[in-house]
């Protein structure tokens, strides 16, 4: 009995004192935040951008509104670093690979619903879709249609667990509308790609790992990670296709954020912080960047030439709500369902 | 007399126990922390995931979990996971019984690096794999974007479990025993099921059910090379990964909660087996 009394309080005793460390933590790191330095920005971010943002960083600092002000960085993939803040993650400003990973932090209340009504209509950096080729590109591709061409190996990233493999299958699907092709055609089209499709990687980084390793003949991917590839001497060529898709990254202030994030934001869309994202790839959000050279672009006196047809999101998919009820529902989405099939086919 | 009180104290402490059932003070505060520690990191999340997964309600864990795609991916992840399982049970406790038996030079070497898959991280694992086994690999094996990559990458992340698990207990066996069976007449096949592998029984099936949870957790080394294509090489990891991608945090758990309850049923019939495998020798 008197055993059994002792056992049960020796329980409660380990629990307590585990329980009042645990008080003790709490109590620790919030008197440190409240009085922690108000010049410090946490910057959450998906993984592409971090040169960029480093860069346009140290150019910041160089400004009176910059100096002094510290950054505390996380970088990972779009969507774990979205639903990473939506948990509780510390963050003052956001950069993500897709909309739809602010517009979780707007249901949870972190981001102001209006965070889209800027100039750039929230986009903070852009890149358009490209197809990476073997060095010499030996299989010839040019086009679409020349992915669709039998015996032609694709890895594209996985749609279903990268957000940002996203923009490839709406590319490829908006390309047939835009050449005046119904969406059954389009459906067609993306159904003869997945087909070709002999990797779906998990992330944008383990595609060009996986391509870079030997697999497939045309990766699909981003140009902005075509033009870093090049400068850290990857060799491979990358095509930019007649029609594509603008791939637009959000940026956005948190409700609660310290005061600079805002103006740290002015600053990544000036023509300063706009000139270090060219200089690593993306393309300028906004008119008239003086970026000089761009080392690693296929021609890099002129590494952004235009793009004959540019799909967007708000102009040919409505919005990416709509567009991710459409193609990538679990259950349902086109692009799902395509995918699902081509793997049972073959 | 300091000696005698000591033995006889200590003697009264052992005592006690087996006579009430109870427990004494200082085993009291070990079963705490235990239990205090196993809730804080397994019992909790664990029950935290069947949680998530019965949120959403029976109808969506239905849907999820007969989902034609995450079905595939489940019988790819359970079958790998024993047919590497098994392959384990029979190449882990041969190099077990060379790294303990046999002397050899660079001996001591292999025994070190036997527990690199532990220590490599995963994805350098896979990256590792992929440009060995890749379409540039030296060897000219490609086995990229096949059903083999996934065995493979199963078989190099949990290779050290039987090995480590067995050679402790093989080095502990009384050689005299083999020699008394040898010399009754006993052949040495007889030798081995009779003697030796009943008594290794325990440590293989330890061996064996770390083996399987891990290969059916796998996911880093894999990735790079398996090509996640459904119905194909898709495991898993990579379905419940899709799930929370979008937002599905109930779906991801549903399938989670499925492959826990088959891992516990495989884990207590590894047990089992080896139980009556005893219980024969």
């Amino acid at each position: 009995m008197n055993h059994r009394l002792r056992a049960s309080l020796a329980v409660l005793l380990a629990g307590l004192v585990v329980l009042s460390a645990c008080g003790d933590d709490d109590d620790a790191s919030s008197s440190e935040s409240s009085g922690g330095e108000p010049e410090t920005i946490h910057l959450v971010g998906f993984a592409v951008p971090e040169a960029a943002n480093k860069a346009i960083a140290d150019e910041w600092a160089k400004t009176d509104d910059g100096k002094d002000v510290e950054f505390v960085t996380s970088y990972g993939a779009s969507g774990d670093q979205s639903r990473a803040v939506a948990d509780g993650l510390e963050a003052d400003y956001v950069h993500f690979s897709v909309a739809s990973d602010v517009t979780r932090l707007v249901d949870e209340g972190l981001v102001a619903e209006d965070w889209d009504q800027n100039e750039t209509n929230g986009v903070v950096s852009s890149s358009i879709v490209v197809f990476a080729v073997r060095k010499g590109n030996p299989k010839n591709i040019e086009t679409w249609d020349d992915l669709v061409e039998p015996g032609v190996q694709i890895v594209t990233p996985n749609p279903a667990s990268s957000g940002a493999a996203r923009w490839n299958a709406l590319a490829a699907y908006g390309q047939v509308i835009e050449g005046g092709g119904t969406e059954a055609e389009a459906e067609e089209y993306l159904t003869k790609f997945f087909g070709n499709v002999v990797a779906l990687p998990g992330s944008g980084r383990d595609a060009t790992t996986a391509f870079l390793g030997g697999t497939g003949d045309v990766l699909m991917a981003y140009e902005n990670e075509a033009i870093l590839a090049h400068q850290n001497g990857e060799e491979f060529d990358y095509i930019i296709p007649e029609t594509t898709m603008l791939i637009e990254n959000p940026g956005a202030v948190l409700e609660e954020a310290t005061p600079k994030a805002s103006a740290w934001l002015d600053f990544v869309l000036s023509e300063d912080g706009q000139k270090q994202f060219a200089l690593k790839g993306f393309r300028p959000v906004i008119e008239g960047v003086e970026y000089g050279e761009v080392e690693g672009a296929n021609d890099p006196s002129n590494p952004y030439p235009p793009v004959t047809n540019l799909l967007t999101v708000a102009d040919d998919f409505e919005s990416w709500d709509a567009l991710s009820e459409k193609f990538f529902d679990e259950e349902n989405g086109i692009v799902t369902k395509i995918i699902a099939a081509s793997g049972k086919a073959s | 007399m300091t000696a005698s009180t000591l033995t006889r104290g200590r003697s009264a402490l052992s005592r006690r126990p087996a006579r009430e059932g109870g427990l004494t003070w200082v085993s009291g505060l070990g079963l705490g922390i235990t239990m205090l520690w196993f809730s804080l990191l397994v019992l909790i999340p664990l029950a935290a995931v069947v949680a998530t997964a019965a949120a959403g309600g029976w109808d969506q864990f239905w849907t999820t979990v007969t989902n034609e795609q995450t079905l595939a991916a489940i019988r790819l992840t359970l079958g790998g996971a024993v047919l590497v399982t098994m392959l384990n049970v029979v190449m882990g406790t041969a190099i077990a019984w060379v790294l303990v038996r046999d002397r050899f030079w660079g001996k001591s070497v292999l025994d070190v690096l036997i527990d690199i898959p532990f220590a490599l991280p995963t994805v350098v694992a896979g990256l590792v794999l992929l440009s060995l086994y890749g379409a540039q690999g030296p060897l000219g094996v490609d086995v990229a974007n096949t059903r083999a990559a996934v065995f493979l990458a199963f078989a190099f992340v949990t290779l050290p479990f039987v090995v480590r698990t067995v050679q402790p207990v093989l080095a502990e066996l009384d050689r005299d025993v083999e020699e008394a069976a040898a010399s009754l007449g006993a052949s040495r096949i007889t030798t081995f099921r009779r003697i030796i592998l009943p008594a290794l029984a325990p440590a293989i099936a330890a061996g064996a059910a770390l083996s399987f949870a891990r290969a059916v957790s796998e996911y880093g080394s894999l990735v790079l090379l398996s090509g996640n294509l459904p119905f194909q090489t898709e495991v898993t990891s990579v379905r419940i990964l899709s799930s929370i991608e979008n937002d599905n945090r109930a779906g991801a758990a549903a399938v989670a909660t499925v492959l826990l309850l088959i891992s516990l049923l495989v884990i207590i019939a590894i047990d089992l087996l080896q139980r009556r495998l005893v219980r024969r020798g």
